[in-house]
């Protein structure tokens, strides 16, 4: 049964599956375990980025193509919840509506962009789709009639999902619409990972794979490369644009900077790359680590900057503010020494 | 001493149409002055968008023509190479700051002195850390374009980061030096000095880089090293000295295209040369991957297409480069001088 | 045969996962044109660009004017004088003949001399001389590959079937500037489809099959006996 859930695609690691369950454990029961409104958000962050990553993987670890415009239909995803929410008027149908718009945009862009730049050569792609990626950014903060621009949309959900809804005490937690709003995310966001493992492991994923080791050949024994990858491009696209519905919904608010910054886009590409490009689990790894170190990392360099106070430029570097450096150092070393990341390593040390 | 008849060379048959289809790219420039101002109609705003225009396209130009160069010669793609604009921009800005004196002077000789030193000092160093770069995060992944633009996305995050540890958080406001302030009126049209001042660098760099590549042995190894790489390395020639020659290069005119647009925008950030990435792709991509030529046509297109929508309506103007770059690959998917390859 | 310019011994060579040469054993020697004949596929045109580097021997040993050269880089081996004519001619058309020729001289321009001589070997370069060589007929193309690979002298010339395609006026052309060529004394490694013109020119010939040397010895050996040719290439080579 689990083994049919995962599409056959186990984990193939008792590190990796004893710290995939712990992770699941954690997430399954994020509003008992921990206290307080802080952990429960960075637990939603959490399930949400595991989407956009492992969305985010499809089209790089297993299709080798490179986009920048990943956090556009994520944006796409959560625009569409804020506009339907906004003009549809707090409810269910708002949040149906504009996901499913999101999503359809997501994947009418996705198919433009792809039709016009894969045929054409693979690395057009992460350039054009950079270009096309800046552009919606700056279309979307210039047009704040419609988008609320720099600053973005606040809206409302239905009263459900939000702490007004109190619905009494279990195992000593207040139960609220927060929580029920959590769960929301967190089965939506399941249920999504295991359709993306679903599609990686499906014939269509396997084709892309063998694209990906040598497209000369996949296009000579018959399969049209152009189309294989065009399709991954507006799937990973349509997914993307659900996590962002999903991080729509959580939030309240989106706003250019929370959904379509070239930020975000670099984070997404060191998740995937540190927890393990073409491997979906790596996506859970690369969420978590980074999520954490965002939260927490910075608590620690903030001590090591004190601790070093004085000694010249080592403060500096070890200031808070700078824990991307670091991130970025090690993004670079995986891609040079272990380019399958942390799910790899985990991989190749349980089979030797 | 005759031809043997039975081959004539095909380029004496070129109808007019071919030859029209050929310096098609050249035209664009022209026909997008004029198209501007049938658009605009008032001819002192034509004058200023247009000269804005080209200012900014030579900038553009100076940024990209070691990022197209570098990919031809290798098939090396630099997502890094904004990171240069933007060290560029920061040393470069700081003797100007250092040398406040001398810009403060309305001396044109201490101003330009002030401006050659930083200039010399931001290629200096963008050069020296375009060798660096090559060395460490370029040279182990040559030949897989995946791992390429990942370890190079990733220097261009750590540089950025570097920048703030050396420059500290804040963006930096500058003046420009007192000459080079204000603008001369032509026919009715405020024309600002630094913009021509742009231009004119932009222009002369264009030419000696030409000249470069057209004239010495040096420029005939680097272009017939982008149409076939093997060739060039079997009849002698280190290529890879050669690449690393380029990229340097490419890295110091980065750092001068930096800062230029410092000087330009008067405020730099760490971000500024990702920004720039966009709008260098751009022009690298309608101007043909590998062609320096393409890559300043294209920047001029950009500059000039970007100014005039901003005049008309300027929430149009970033997303027009867009539908530049897609009406120009439609019509040619390749870029508009398209680089032969061998192979 | 006294001091070759350049020995192959058990070279193999892969490509992707195909192994093209599979223990390759060949001696050139100075001042003699060998031959290298073989059916199409049997490993000539890899065998060349191992020789050059631009494919590199997995095993065996590659020995040119004494020094082992099996590691050495592309450009290397050029420098220590081996010229090269692809069988793709390699010409860069985007430049110039002028430029192309440039190109062929790594130790300086071009001397005027060899600059004559080429130019009456072949008379078309002249005429075109400015052009860009893109636009070149496909038999002026060769001729610049061949003149290029000549415009300063080299040790060894290694040229792959340069008459593939060409109309019969051309390759007498080319014949007649191959035989100059080997008047003046040049070692060369050439590769010809053509019969006649390989008798013509061939002191020696190593015939090749499935990414081995099967067979050397005497030219005119080969061309005297109809026999020895249908042994090693499956057919009889019937000069035109």
């Amino acid at each position: 049964m689990i083994v049919k859930l995962l599409s056959g695609d186990q984990p193939r690691s008792p590190i990796l599956t004893a710290i995939l369950l712990l992770i699941l454990v954690c997430l399954a029961g994020a509003p008992f375990i921990f206290d307080g409104v802080r952990p429960l958000d960075t637990a939603a962050r959490i399930c949400i980025f595991i989407v956009l990553v492992a969305s985010y993987d499809l089209l790089l670890g297993y299709g080798g193509i490179v986009s920048f415009a990943h956090t556009m239909f994520f944006g796409l995803g959560a625009y569409g919840v804020a506009l339907a929410s906004t003009h549809m008027g707090r409810g269910f149908d708002a949040l149906l509506v504009g996901s499913i718009a999101g999503a359809l945009a997501a994947v009418v862009l996705a198919l433009l962009i792809g039709l016009f730049s894969l045929r054409v050569r693979a690395i057009f792609f992460a350039m054009i789709t950079l270009a096309v990626a800046s552009a919606v950014a700056v279309l979307v903060s210039q047009f704040s009639g419609l988008t609320g621009g720099e600053d973005g949309l606040t809206y409302k959900i239905p009263r459900v999902l939000t702490s007004a809804n109190r619905m009494g005490e279990f195992l000593g937690t207040k139960i609220s619409g927060k929580i029920l709003n959590y769960y929301l995310i967190f089965f939506a966001s399941l249920a999504l990972f295991l359709i993306l493992l679903r599609i990686v492991n499906s014939p269509f994923g396997r084709v892309l794979q063998a694209i990906r080791e040598n497209d000369f050949r996949a296009e000579a024994i018959g399969y049209r490369v152009v189309w294989y990858r065009t399709v991954a491009t507006c799937l990973s696209a349509a997914t993307a644009a659900l996590a962002g519905s999903l991080f729509a919904i959580w939030l309240r608010y989106v706003g250019p900077d929370t959904t379509l910054s070239f930020e975000i886009m670099l984070d997404i590409l060191l998740m995937v790359v540190i927890g393990g490009m073409g491997t979906m689990y790596g996506a859970v790894i690369g969420a978590v680590l980074f999520i954490m170190a965002q939260t927490y990392l910075q608590n620690l360099m903030g001590v090591a900057s004190e601790a070093t106070h004085g000694l010249p430029l080592l403060p500096d570097l070890l200031e808070p503010d700078r824990w991307l450096m670091w991130l970025g150092i090690l993004f670079i070393l995986s891609v040079y020494f272990f380019p399958t990341g942390i799910v790899g390593r985990l991989r190749e040390r349980s089979t030797s | 001493m005759t031809a043997a008849p039975d081959h004539k060379p095909t380029f004496a048959t070129l109808s007019l149409g071919e030859r029209l289809d050929k310096a098609m790219p050249v035209l664009l420039i022209p026909i997008l002055v004029v198209l501007g101002f049938l658009a605009i109609g008032a001819p002192s705003s034509w004058l200023t968008l247009t000269v804005s225009g080209l200012a900014m396209g030579m900038m553009i130009f100076i940024m990209a023509s070691g990022l197209t160069l570098v990919f031809g010669l290798m098939d090396v793609i630099n997502f890094g190479h904004g990171a240069f604009v933007s060290v560029g921009a920061f040393v470069g800005i700081s003797v100007l700051i250092a040398l406040g004196d001398w810009t403060g002077a309305t001396s044109l000789l201490l101003n330009m002195s002030a401006v050659f030193l930083a200039v010399v000092a931001a290629m200096a160093v963008t050069g020296v850390m375009g060798w660096g770069f090559e060395r460490v995060i370029v040279k182990p992944v040559y030949g897989a374009h995946l791992k390429q633009i990942l370890v190079t996305v990733g220097g261009l995050i750590v540089i950025e980061q570097l920048i703030h540890v050396v420059w500290g958080p804040d963006e930096i406001f500058i003046n420009r030096p007192e000459t080079l302030k204000g603008a001369i009126t032509f026919a009715g049209a405020a024309m600002e000095k630094y913009r021509l001042l742009a231009v004119a660098i932009g222009l002369i760099l264009f030419v000696a880089m030409r000249m470069v590549l057209r004239r010495t042995k040096i420029g005939l190894i680097v272009r017939a090293g982008v149409e076939n790489g093997p060739m060039v390395e079997a009849l002698g020639y280190r290529l890879r000295l050669v690449f690393v020659g380029v990229f340097i290069a490419g890295s110091a005119l980065a750092g001068l295209g930096g800062v230029m647009w410092g000087l330009y925008q008067e405020v730099i950030t760490a971000g500024m040369g990702e920004k720039m990435m966009v709008l260098v792709f751009i022009v690298a991509i309608i101007g043909g991957l590998g062609s320096v030529e393409g890559a300043f046509i294209g920047a001029l297109l950009v500059g000039l297409t970007q100014n005039y929508v901003a005049f008309l309506e300027p929430k149009l103007a970033l997303v027009s480069n867009i539908a530049l770059m897609t009406a120009i690959l439609m019509w040619r998917p390749q870029g508009m001088l398209p680089v032969v390859k061998a192979k | 045969m006294s001091d070759p310019i350049l020995s192959l011994s058990a070279v193999y060579t892969d490509i992707a996962q195909y192994h093209i040469l599979q223990g390759v054993d060949l001696v050139v020697p100075r001042g003699q044109v060998t031959m290298l004949l073989g059916r199409n596929g049997v490993g000539k045109t890899t065998t060349l660009k191992t020789i050059m580097g631009q494919w590199a021997a997995k095993s065996g040993q590659i020995q040119f004017g004494g020094a082992d050269i099996t590691q050495m880089a592309t450009s290397a081996r050029a420098r220590a004088g081996i010229g090269f004519v692809p069988e793709d001619m390699g010409i860069f058309s985007d430049l110039t003949v002028a430029e192309n020729m440039a190109l062929g001289c790594i130790s300086g321009p071009l001397k005027p001399e060899r600059k004559d001589w080429l130019l009456s070997a072949f008379p078309a370069l002249a005429t075109f001389w400015e052009a860009e060589a893109g636009n070149l007929s496909g038999g002026q193309k060769q001729m610049l590959s061949i003149a290029r690979a000549l415009a300063e002298d080299r040790k060894l010339y290694l040229i792959d079937e340069p008459t593939k395609g060409l109309a019969p006026a051309i390759v007498s052309t080319m014949a007649a500037a191959l035989r100059e060529l080997k008047a003046q004394g040049a070692s060369i490694l050439l590769v010809e489809q053509n019969f006649s013109v390989a008798k013509a020119l061939g002191d020696s010939a190593a015939v090749m099959d499935d990414g081995r040397v099967i067979w050397t010895g005497e030219m005119a050996e080969l061309a005297t006996s109809k026999d020895l040719q249908e042994r090693l290439m499956g057919l009889s080579m019937e000069a035109h």
